[in-house]
């Protein structure tokens, strides 16, 4: 690639590019709370909730403490895993830096029946024409899982229209 | 007229090379949660949250906005500060100026980094000039290697006077629960350990560690009416930059940004001699050959003197100035946090609480902070 | 991937590898030298028009006086060794994805008539045959691409 670019004209005023792919091999410690959510993904194709004792808000993704009173959660509620689209869009591009994704995908900030926060993930088997807000949509799991956010394919509608 | 303002709590984490038990989000507030205690507050005190780690480590950009629940910054002014290796020390010092100006009266300051998460050289060689450095830098280690050849040949350091540095830091981190290596090394253990740049071997460099430091910032009337702790006032503070290539400064390693900021530090302190006036100072030393040049570029010896002042014994926890009670650098590097672990450690040592590390009847403490090309900060904390 | 700790709960590790591109402008004056490095085998260094110092690497300003560099000045390729290490410890080099081979030598070299020294990679891997103070040669690679890495690297002066 920097041999293409050296051999364009090379006019007296030429300026040159530096080309550079830096790569870094990222691994992230998930920690005790993302692991156990992650694990009943992979392991039960369970998607759960924590609840603060204190606000009584449940969080998706659960997290070590709650934001509003800092207290420690440790309440864990099973989710049934269906819910609501509260926003969507179609994506019509791909980043380099994200080589799995499709080149067009549908994301949405998904209500989770039982959580009080959304949940950011991709809708599957519809086209954007026949999604609105308020469409319920159910998770797909992959069938081969890792304990990843991935785990879940994508969540698809399981009726058309608002509820 | 700046308003006085004081440290009044601080916590931090245990130092580890690996935390897998917590992610990035869990170690943070883990300081935060220790900090709090210390004050004996909670988020509803606090008006402000300054937040800081090298950003390139981990590869997740603006811990101010998603480290909001470990922080307590929900519905608050937060800001995230971000200078390489002084980041702890910057975030410190913004926010005594936060409240300094009298628009705050309480002040969360946290440094962090999880370098087990990145790979920390790779991370460093993102520091460098794209241009004309990049490809040929070698991370730390190999530019206090480069410092290091020309220090020796100035002045005719040692490596054995190096390694006396570890030995005292690795002996003194013994004292301190909190630090991340904590077995004392021997002079020969450290000529003998592995060659990582020459002149520097592996027991000569700071390790990389996963950590988190916080602190309270508070103005007068919170620090006399709230704190828990002897308050530990801001006394001085000074910053200094530098060209942006290590190989544009001379005598690299001798740090003219330190000799300057020490300077006006002193000035604003009223401090002439500084090993007398000076109860103990906790240094940024990435490597050894790096804290005996810097007792010269702190005035506690002439320039060349720092080997001399190692094997002189008063730089030692029995000596006229302990330099690194807390182990220093070489015995914990989680560098986001680092330069505030200083600024806490003398604080620490001020309010009398640094435990079986405290250095009898401190009044008067210095940290140093150091970052990337050489640029520095140092903070001088009294006691009343 | 996951691990029993003490505690009994498995943790996870999220493997999340980054590839991040860039195109780097060189601007005028970084294009300026290494063309000259590219067709010529040269090293310009950059004067500021207040101290006269010449600068490499080269830049458009002069820190210190704050005041522009305007003109080019021939430096090198010979030089002095101001400060020199061997690198033993192999580390991932983010520019190439893989570790660094070890070891390797690389220095700090003032080049005559330059005021500011270059970092660069040294032909010498033995610390014993290396010393502050020694002349320095550039080596040019045979096949050029206007970047830092056309000069190979620095060799000692016979």
């Amino acid at each position: 690639m920097a041999e293409q670019k050296s051999k364009k004209v090379k006019a007296i005023d030429e300026t040159l590019i530096s080309h550079q792919v830096l790569q870094v091999p990222f691994n992230y410690s998930a920690g005790p709370v993302a692991s156990r959510f992650l694990i009943a993904l992979r392991d039960e194709k369970k998607i759960f909730g924590i609840r603060c004792p204190q606000c009584k808000v449940v969080y998706l993704p659960p997290r070590g403490n709650c934001g509003k009173c800092l207290s420690a959660l440790d309440e864990w509620v099973e989710l049934k895993g269906r819910g609501k689209i509260q926003s969507f869009t179609k994506v019509n591009y791909q980043e380099s830096t994200h080589p799995s994704h499709p080149e067009q995908f549908i994301l949405a900030v998904i209500k989770l029946d039982g959580a009080d926060t959304g949940l950011t993930h991709m809708v599957g088997e519809a086209g954007e024409d026949e999604l609105e807000v308020g469409t319920l949509v159910e998770p797909v799991f992959r069938e081969y899982r890792k304990g990843n956010i991935l785990d879940i394919k994508y969540f698809r509608p399981i009726k058309k229209g608002r509820a | 007229m700046a308003r006085k303002a004081a440290i009044i709590a601080a916590g931090q984490t245990y130092h580890k090379s690996k935390r897998r038990d917590v992610n990035i989000v869990e170690l943070i507030h883990e300081a935060v949660k220790a900090c709090l205690e210390d004050a004996q507050m909670g988020p509803k005190d606090i008006d402000a949250v300054l937040i800081g780690n090298m950003e390139h480590f981990e590869g997740v950009y603006n811990p101010d906005l998603w480290a909001v629940d470990a922080t307590g910054a929900l519905m608050k002014h937060a800001l995230k500060i971000t200078t390489g290796g002084t980041t702890g020390a910057s975030v410190a010092h913004a926010g005594y100026y936060h409240v300094a100006s009298g628009l705050f009266d309480c002040v969360l300051c946290i440094g962090w980094e999880k370098q087990s998460d990145g790979d920390t050289t790779a991370g460093l060689i993102f520091q460098s000039d794209p241009l004309f450095e990049r490809s040929n830098m070698a991370g730390a280690i190999g530019t206090f290697a480069l410092a290091a050849s020309e220090y020796m040949d100035r002045f005719g350091i040692s490596e054995e006077q190096a390694a006396k540095v570890a030995v005292k830091n690795r002996g003194n981190a013994v004292n301190n629960p909190y630090a991340h290596l904590r077995r004392p090394v021997t002079v020969q253990d450290v000529l003998t350990s592995p060659p990582l740049a020459h002149p520097i071997k592996l027991l000569d460099m700071c390790p990389t560690s996963d950590g988190a430091c916080a602190i309270i910032v508070a103005s007068e009337e919170v620090a006399r009416k709230k704190s828990p702790n002897k308050p530990a006032w801001f006394k001085a503070l000074a910053t200094r930059h530098d060209q942006p290539f290590n190989s544009d400064l001379p005598l690299l390693i001798n740090m003219r940004t330190l000799q300057s900021a020490a300077k006006e530090a002193y000035k604003q302190a009223g401090i002439t001699n500084p090993r007398k006036q000076f109860d103990v100072a906790e240094f940024y030393e990435p490597c050894t050959f790096a804290e005996l040049s810097w007792y010269e570029a702190l005035g506690f010896c002439e320039l060349g003197g720092g080997g001399k002042l190692i094997d002189s014994g008063v730089t030692e926890m029995t000596g006229e100035l302990p330099v690194n009670p807390s182990g220093g650098v070489i015995s914990t590097n989680c560098i986001g946090a680092t330069a505030m672990i200083r600024v806490a450690e003398a604080a620490l040592q001020v309010m009398g609480k640094a435990g079986a590390r405290q250095v009898d009847g401190v009044k008067t403490a210095l940290a140093t902070g150091f970052g990337g090309s050489f640029w520095t900060e140092i903070t001088i904390l009294e006691g009343n | 991937m996951g691990e029993q700790e003490k505690t009994g709960v498995e943790l996870l590790d999220i493997s999340s590898p980054a590839n991040f591109p860039y195109d780097y402008s060189c601007g005028k004056i970084g294009s300026f030298f290494f063309k000259a490095l590219r067709d010529q085998q040269k090293f310009y260094g950059r004067k500021c028009s207040e101290c006269g110092k010449v600068y490499i690497p080269p830049r458009p300003v002069c820190g210190p006086c704050y005041a522009p560099t305007n003109e080019w000045v021939e430096v090198g390729p010979q030089g002095v060794l101001e400060c020199f290490t061997v690198v033993h410890f192999s580390f991932l080099d983010p520019m190439t994805g893989k570790k660094r081979p070890v070891p390797y030598g690389y220095g700090l070299i003032k080049l005559d008539r330059a005021d500011s020294r270059i970092q660069h990679f040294l032909s010498e891997s033995d610390a014993s045959r290396l010393k502050v103070g020694m002349r320095m040669e550039a080596v040019f690679n045979e096949e050029r691409e206007g970047k830092l890495s056309d000069i190979k690297w620095f060799k000692p002066v016979e």
